[in-house]
């Protein structure tokens, strides 16, 4: 008995904390594009990190 | 990057070619090395991209600098504010499913336990527990449905929202009574899973609708989006659709649209009416002819004085026809609605009936109440709510991947439905664009110069030069001091001889369309184009005919330019039509019960598609066309048309399996409520059993389009 005194706010906070995750991401706009998303790790990131740094002076 | 002055402006444009991830990079790279551009982010699933560019960047520079990317690029404006409304719809959704889900998983852990023999202060515990995760769950997860319920009992009608309203909320008014008596059973595991499932099924349908919009606002506004204006001081600026008024002179190159009607003040060239009338040959036009807005010029740069812009425009009449024939679809119900409009009452009198009969059996209020509820929860469509949604999303989801994009799910059902297909003869048998007819007598090396010429200018000829000449896999040779005379053609330096392509020296007969490519001067090679049909035209039509969907053309088109492509496919075919006509021929077929599919693109077709018990346009159709249909096909090939029926077909097909299952489901678990043997963990196991068994089902549709 003492132990689901810890045991289920525990519990209930660690559903909270993925909950709040998910609603966080969710304003975040992480789930506007979906499809976008699976396809951008095919986005070379090499590249990107280029055009950022050298303000886009690298060529595509 | 940085050097771009403060205040960025942020700009939506619809992009409909991003395909692949290698778009992506392309774009977000690309465009930013435009000095006015500062940032750009790509939206894969909506087909947009969002730019953060300078104040002094006009539409047409932006546009250009997509183009540059070998992009096509349409400003999206107003249109963003009703996308976010309904995206913020779909959001709302999800953030309750989330709750629900986080509540339900959490109840679940404690019923568990008494489920598993936990008794007395313990269960107590447990039980207060659950009551504290789902008051606020079901206050917050459940406005939807008591708002539409409550909309409904206020007007007199019922759907299913009031039972699972009632449902709900009596449930958790009595386990938290059975709770605060001490009672062996709470129905609050039942009552959020119940939120859970059904929620999951609102979101599916949201985000269904949702992606078709997306896709649809994309390829909107293809057209006419704005105009060159000549000011009083010969200035021209660039100005938008709806800020155009009559008065104004438009300048309007070769290959643009015209934003407005008006009449030609300045140059001389043949428009395009295939979109307005469906007429295919293109009609010359003079100083002082009429010209109007949604029309192509495709010869040479005019200056049209505007006489009516918006609202006012030719085009108005048909969207005042295309408006009262789409009330007539608004009447179809949904097949899940007229499921609802039999169970909701079907539930209520079940769920009575057992009340009644425990009372009059002796039970006593407490224990009759119990079992009506159990009748309420056990009988609520939670399978009922996801058997439709999940069906169409999955087949929604399969046919946008082949290029068929769905606006909603009624459109499925509609389709599933058609037993005849009307066709409008341009730009939708055909591809209503000109395709270069006799390449085959160039020799290779005319060929490679004539590319070389085509790809240097912007006129409707040349682009189908080179998009024919580029599919063939000409490489072009490599020519210099390339120039264009608007209205004449390119020329260029070749091997140090002049070589020129444009317009023929002597005009063709039957008013046909052509180019010629000249070396020093001297003719080399006259081509000539013409509309041709989809590359799989024939085959759709076999294909419709043995789907049981019999063809015939609607074209408003002369009879001299249909018959051959009636002959050769094998179809019947009216001409010379009207909107009106088109609107009358498929309302003659719907008053002998037949389900007429119209497949259209034109101005002229938006009424007939409107009418229509379901209807198709391809992506190259016009905005009006595009507005009105209820499933739009990209690319040149129709054979996605037969796709569509056959997966909406399939998918009508799932859809009855669905109900089968959730009433078969009701069928045994009804009795047992009847007699009080559905505890919470039968009404919990039957619950999610039955919703993941309609889910699974829904899934086999997945590669339903290929």
């Amino acid at each position: 008995m003492n132990g689901l005194l810890v045991l289920i706010p525990v519990a209930l906070t660690l559903g909270l904390i993925g909950l709040a995750a998910f609603f966080w991401s969710l304003r975040r706009g992480q789930f506007d594009d979906l499809d976008g998303a699976a396809l951008r790790i095919f986005v070379e990131e090499e590249e990107e990190a280029e055009e950022q740094g050298h303000g886009g002076a690298a060529g595509g | 990057m940085t050097e771009v002055a403060a205040p960025l402006v942020e700009r939506d444009f619809a992009v409909p070619d991003i395909r692949c991830a290698g778009c992506i990079a392309k774009l977000e790279q690309g465009l930013v090395r435009d000095r006015r551009i500062a940032a750009a982010r790509v939206n894969f699933t909506e087909k947009r991209v969002h730019i953060s560019c300078a104040p002094d960047a006009e539409t047409p520079e932006l546009i250009g600098a997509f183009l540059l990317l070998g992009f096509e690029a349409h400003p999206i404006g107003d249109g963003a504010a009703e996308v976010d409304r309904g995206a913020s719809d779909s959001r709302t959704l999800l953030r309750a499913v989330a709750v629900s889900g986080f509540a339900m998983m959490n109840i679940m852990l404690l019923s568990v336990s008494v489920w598993s023999g936990a008794s007395g202060a313990t269960r107590d515990l447990f039980h207060w527990l659950s009551a504290a995760i789902a008051l606020p769950t079901v206050a917050y997860a459940g406005r939807s449905f008591f708002r539409s319920a409550w909309r409904a009992v206020r007007h007199g009608r019922t759907n299913m929202d009031v039972p699972i309203s009632i449902g709900v909320l009596i449930a958790t008014a009595l386990s938290l009574y059975e709770t605060a008596t001490h009672g062996p059973h709470a129905y609050f595991d039942g009552v959020v899973m119940l939120l859970f499932f059904l929620l999951c099924g609102r979101w599916l349908d949201s985000v269904m609708r949702d992606r078709a919009r997306g896709g649809v606002t994309a390829l909107l506004r293809n057209m006419g989006t704005g105009a060159m204006v000549v000011g009083a001081d010969e200035q021209s600026r660039w100005i938008d659709a709806d800020a155009i008024e009559p008065g104004m002179v438009m300048l309007v190159a070769a290959g643009e649209r015209l934003a407005a009607d008006g009449v030609l003040v300045g140059g001389a060239s043949r428009i395009d009416l295939s979109l307005l009338t469906g007429e295919s040959a293109p009609q010359a036009v003079g100083f002082g002819d009429p010209v109007h807005a949604g029309t192509l010029n495709i010869e040479a740069p005019i200056r049209v004085r505007v006489t009516a812009a918006g609202a006012d425009t030719a085009i108005a009449d048909i969207a005042r026809l295309m408006g009262e024939a789409a009330q007539g679809k608004s009447r179809y119900v949904r097949i899940a609605d007229r499921a609802a409009r039999y169970y909701a009452p079907a539930v209520h009198t079940l769920a009575l009936l057992a009340f009644a009969g425990w009372m009059i059996a002796g039970a006593g209020w407490h224990h009759s109440l119990l079992i009506a509820v159990a009748v309420l929860i056990i009988t609520c469509p939670c399978a009922l709510g996801l058997a439709v949604p999940a069906a169409q999303i999955v087949a929604a989801g399969s046919l946008m991947r082949v290029g068929v994009l769905v606006k909603d799910g009624s459109a499925l059902e509609r389709l599933a439905e058609v037993d005849l297909a009307m066709i409008d003869k341009t730009g939708t048998l055909t591809l209503g664009r000109p395709v270069a007819t006799n390449l085959a007598e160039a020799d290779a090396a005319t060929r490679a110069l004539l590319l070389a010429l085509a790809r240097a200018s912007r006129h409707p000829l040349s682009e189908a030069l080179t998009r024919d000449l580029t599919a063939a896999g000409v490489t072009p040779v490599a020519i210099e001091a390339i120039g264009e005379t608007p209205g004449f053609g390119v020329e260029a330096l070749w091997d140090g001889r002049r070589v020129t392509l444009g317009r023929p020296v002597q005009t063709l007969a039957d008013s046909a369309l052509a180019t010629e490519l000249a070396i020093d001067g001297v003719a080399a090679i006259t081509v000539c184009f013409a509309d041709a049909l989809r590359p799989d035209a024939a085959e759709t039509i076999a294909a419709l005919k043995r789907a049981g969907v019999a063809p015939t053309i609607l074209s408003g088109d002369r009879a001299t330019a249909v018959a051959p492509v009636a002959r050769a496919l094998g179809l019947t075919a009216q001409t010379g039509m009207s909107p009106q006509d088109k609107l009358a021929a498929i309302a003659r077929q719907a008053a002998m019960g037949h389900k007429v599919l119209m497949i259209g693109d034109g101005l002229n077709d938006g009424p007939a598609l409107a009418a229509g018990h379901a209807s198709m346009a391809p992506g190259s159709a016009s905005d009006a066309g595009k507005n009105a249909a209820d499933c739009i096909f990209l690319g040149d090939r129709l054979m996605p048309v037969v796709l569509a029926i056959r997966v909406a077909r399939r998918t009508q097909a799932i859809v009855r399996q669905n109900f089968a299952i959730a009433i078969g489901y009701n069928i045994v678990a009804v009795p047992l409520a009847f007699m009080g043997y559905v505890t919470p963990l039968v009404a919990a196991i039957a619950m999610s059993g039955s919703s993941l068994i309609v889910v699974g089902n829904a899934l086999r549709l997945k590669g339903a389009a290929r």
